[in-house]
């Protein structure tokens, strides 16, 4: 071939396959996932990452077990990170459209998933024959996926906050295990003695950050008995008594005692990462917290005991709850949303399989007997058979858990617009966390105005 | 056999053949468009790379920064994005500490790697050694290097690097990143050291291509090395420094992944947050791209501002 052909062939080439590529990125798959031999195919995401083999395995075999029992049905993983949903991912795929079939999402995210266009109305699909657990699920949790009067997701997981405490470290302190703080002033001095340890050791850990911070601050005010939004939602509702006492107790103890740690601006791996490494003496957390500190950070279970969250002069007012669920893609087939729900039935709803494979868990390093999730409403036969294989399975120390499980605190759920309002609040935790001459009348005020003008910009 | 040659056509005296003229101009075009196959087909593919990853995102931007998506409908709404997004309250302060930054990094971002250059130009041996280092940290991925200074120099206990040399200089320590006021400052070491190994080649470059008789010539009449500097190397290299200034105008306006990873974000009392982080927040954390769209537009119509002036300035000085 000439140098002039052998050049136009690879300009043709060059185009045709530039053209291709242009093509193949545009196309969109018209596949429903359904096939004419009555076979449905969905994609589920959340599967555990490789890191997590133990996780992964127990996915991979509950996909491989279902699939066995229906074999009309292939469920393709797939696998979104370590954290199922990290907010700003989460968002890009919604927005994206590549959300899978039957996609994973935190409560707090039902009006972006409405918002986007994306989720299907799942109500008359769901019912005891698709999901037979259902009837037990608690409607307090069902409601918090409904909009309108219609249903977007399936709640599979839920929590509230309580005080997290490090036992190893409380003994060497000379406090009492099995009697820690009921108040913030007896977390105050116990993080004075937990600090004078030494060692880096921070007596109580705060977030401050990546709007952390402003999910803490809601739950430090709810236990105060205050909230963040008024009832109508429409204004800022923490510049009052009690938000200024959450922030001035947190001061006292950064500034007054110095019991919190030099470094601040934590969000939530920095923090559980100074946990795993036994630098944290006490923080306020859900259950599952202790599990990633373990199984993430190089924690270990013995360590550590939870306690309901304290109020100011007595028992907390309220604690901060939530939780995650299922959404269904919009546009999937009737039988694809039908295979959907029988999945999430069978790996997150049903006791004894997926999520509450006590069994298989329990000689594996992943916790048995924590005291959350409840998904199942108190007294309904899915709860008691849960709890039931749980206890005699168990592989933690449930007595670590017993103070927690026993007091319980009401539980509010999460503002409206809630990243927005926590990335407000982050600043006013850092100003008490970062400034000694932080002046929180101001960083209240001036976090209400932000609020109030974020709201008013919504509505 | 005889030869006969055709004799030339003698060429008629007067106006010479238009270059216009329709026949000659299609044939020309057509053979050009064919010799020139393969050039084409190569700049198709830059032009479509352009239009798919750079044009039609950048227009979209701006079209989804007029509209509102709610409940999968979107809606035009006129310019309610951009006013919603100035009457946000991190808006000014985002603009306040972008400026801020763009400011001390033309401060020191800007002039330190010219007087490295300087200094490594002046080196008559280890040259390439010097080089290699100075160049090093641009090897380095920013979150990597990003990370070494936020645990390994700017702890804010006595442990980290920085705090450990000014105690043991009897001086007080700082708590860096967690101090509303050393927030920008850090931020823009980190910066600089990060990036100047780029722009010292380039100074070094442009330097090695200022004629030594003028350096002697000034120093014959008594220039010192500061005057040298002054009215030999400056004048020199101005289009260079020039470029180099609207390249960094540009650049840290952008600034986003060192308030990202060395501040987790906002910072202590929102003091690192840039005009790109608040985007990122808006579109990523608050449920609203098209807001974060419109902020985009505003930067995009900032930088392009920015762009004009230096265009203008460096044809008065051509």
């Amino acid at each position: 071939m000439s140098v002039p052909q052998y050049r136009k062939a690879a300009a043709v080439a060059l185009v045709a396959g530039l053209g291709l590529s242009l093509t193949a990125c545009s196309t969109k798959s018209d596949d429903k996932g359904s096939n004419a031999g009555g076979k449905v195919t969905i994609t589920v995401d959340c599967q555990p990452v490789g890191a997590q083999k133990e996780l992964l395995k127990n996915w991979n075999d509950d996909v491989a077990e279902f699939q066995k029992q229906n074999p009309d049905i292939t469920i393709k993983s797939v696998s979104v990170g370590e954290q199922c949903n990290n907010p700003p991912d989460f968002t890009a795929r919604l927005a994206g459209g590549t959300v899978t079939d039957v996609f994973y999402g935190y409560m707090t995210d039902l009006q972006q998933v409405l918002d986007s266009g994306q989720a299907m109305d799942i109500s008359q699909h769901v019912n005891k024959d698709a999901i037979p657990t259902w009837d037990s699920v608690d409607p307090a949790l069902k409601e918090v996926f409904t909009d309108g009067g219609k249903l977007y997701a399936v709640p599979v997981k839920n929590y509230s906050m309580g005080l997290v405490y490090n036992k190893a470290l409380f003994q060497q302190a000379g406090l009492d295990v099995n009697n820690p703080p009921k108040t913030w002033a007896e977390v105050r001095a116990a993080a004075k003695k937990i600090s004078a340890l030494g060692n880096g050791i921070a007596g109580y850990s705060e977030y401050s950050a990546g709007n952390t911070g402003g999910w803490h601050f809601t739950s430090l005010l709810y236990s105060q008995g205050g909230k963040v939004l008024s009832e109508d939602g429409k204004k800022a509702d923490f510049n009052n008594p009690m938000g200024k006492q959450v922030l001035q107790n947190l001061k006292d103890m950064r500034y007054g005692d110095n019991s919190m740690g030099a470094r601040q601006l934590l969000q939530w791996g920095d923090l559980l990462t100074n946990a795993g490494a036994g630098k944290v003496g006490m923080f306020i957390g859900a259950p599952d917290a202790t599990q990633a500190i373990v199984s993430q950070f190089q924690g270990k279970f013995q360590d550590w005991a939870m306690a309901p969250l304290p109020g100011q002069d007595g028992a907390a007012k309220g604690t901060l709850g939530g939780g995650e669920g299922y959404f269904f893609k919009k546009d999937l087939t009737p039988e694809q949303v039908k295979a959907g729900l029988k999945w999430v039935a069978y790996q997150k709803l049903t006791p004894g399989k997926g999520q509450f494979d006590y069994v298989r868990a329990k000689p594996q390093n992943y916790p048995v007997g924590l005291p959350q999730p409840l998904l199942f409403a108190n007294g309904s036969d899915a709860q008691k058979q849960e709890l039931e294989l749980r206890k005699a399975n168990a592989n933690v120390d449930t007595a670590n858990f017993a103070l927690f499980e026993a007091t319980p605190v009401p539980i509010k759920g999460e503002p409206r617009n809630a990243q927005a309002v926590y990335a407000v609040l982050d600043a006013a935790m850092s100003g008490v966390l970062t400034n000694p001459n932080s002046n929180i009348d101001a960083l209240l005020k001036t976090a209400e105005e932000k609020v109030n003008q974020l709201l008013a910009a919504e509505s | 056999m005889a030869i006969t040659t055709v004799p030339e056509t003698p060429r008629k005296p007067g106006r010479p053949p238009s270059p216009y003229s329709a026949r000659p101009q299609r044939t020309s075009l057509g053979r050009k468009v064919r010799d020139n196959l393969t050039g084409h087909a190569f700049l198709i593919g830059a032009v479509l790379c352009f239009v798919v990853f750079s044009w039609y995102p950048m227009i979209r931007g701006i079209v989804m920064s007029f509209q509102r998506t709610r409940r999968g409908e979107t809606t035009w709404v006129g310019w309610d994005n951009y006013s919603r997004i100035i009457a946000d309250p991190s808006f000014w302060t985002a603009w306040q500490n972008t400026f801020y930054f763009t400011v001390l990094a033309l401060a020191l971002g800007y002039v330190v790697p010219f007087f490295v250059a300087i200094l490594l130009n002046e080196f008559r041996h280890a040259k390439g050694y010097l080089r290699i280092l100075v160049y090093l940290p641009v090897m380095l991925p920013p979150a990597s290097a990003l990370f070494l200074f936020k645990f390994y120099a700017y702890d804010p206990s006595e442990a980290g690097l920085f705090n450990a040399i000014l105690k043991a200089l009897h001086l007080p320590t700082s708590q860096w990143m967690q101090s509303p006021e050393m927030t920008m400052p850090a931020m823009v070491v980190a910066s600089t050291w990060m990036n100047m190994g780029g722009a010292v080649l380039i100074y070094l470059a442009s330097l090695q291509n200022i004629p030594g008789e003028l350096y002697e010539a000034a120093e014959l009449d008594g220039a010192g090395i500061w005057r040298r500097i002054v009215h030999v190397t400056i004048p020199q290299t101005r289009l260079i420094l020039a470029l180099l200034a609207m390249l960094q105008i540009v650049a840290t306006m952008q600034l986003f992944i060192e308030p990202l990873i060395l501040a987790n974000g906002a910072g202590a009392e929102d003091s690192a947050t840039s005009v790109a982080y608040l985007i990122y927040q808006h579109g990523f954390f608050q449920n609203d791209l098209n807001g974060a769209a419109a902020l985009g537009v505003i930067m995009l119509v900032v930088l392009a501002g920015f762009s004009a002036v230096y265009v203008r300035l460096t044809a008065k000085q051509d």
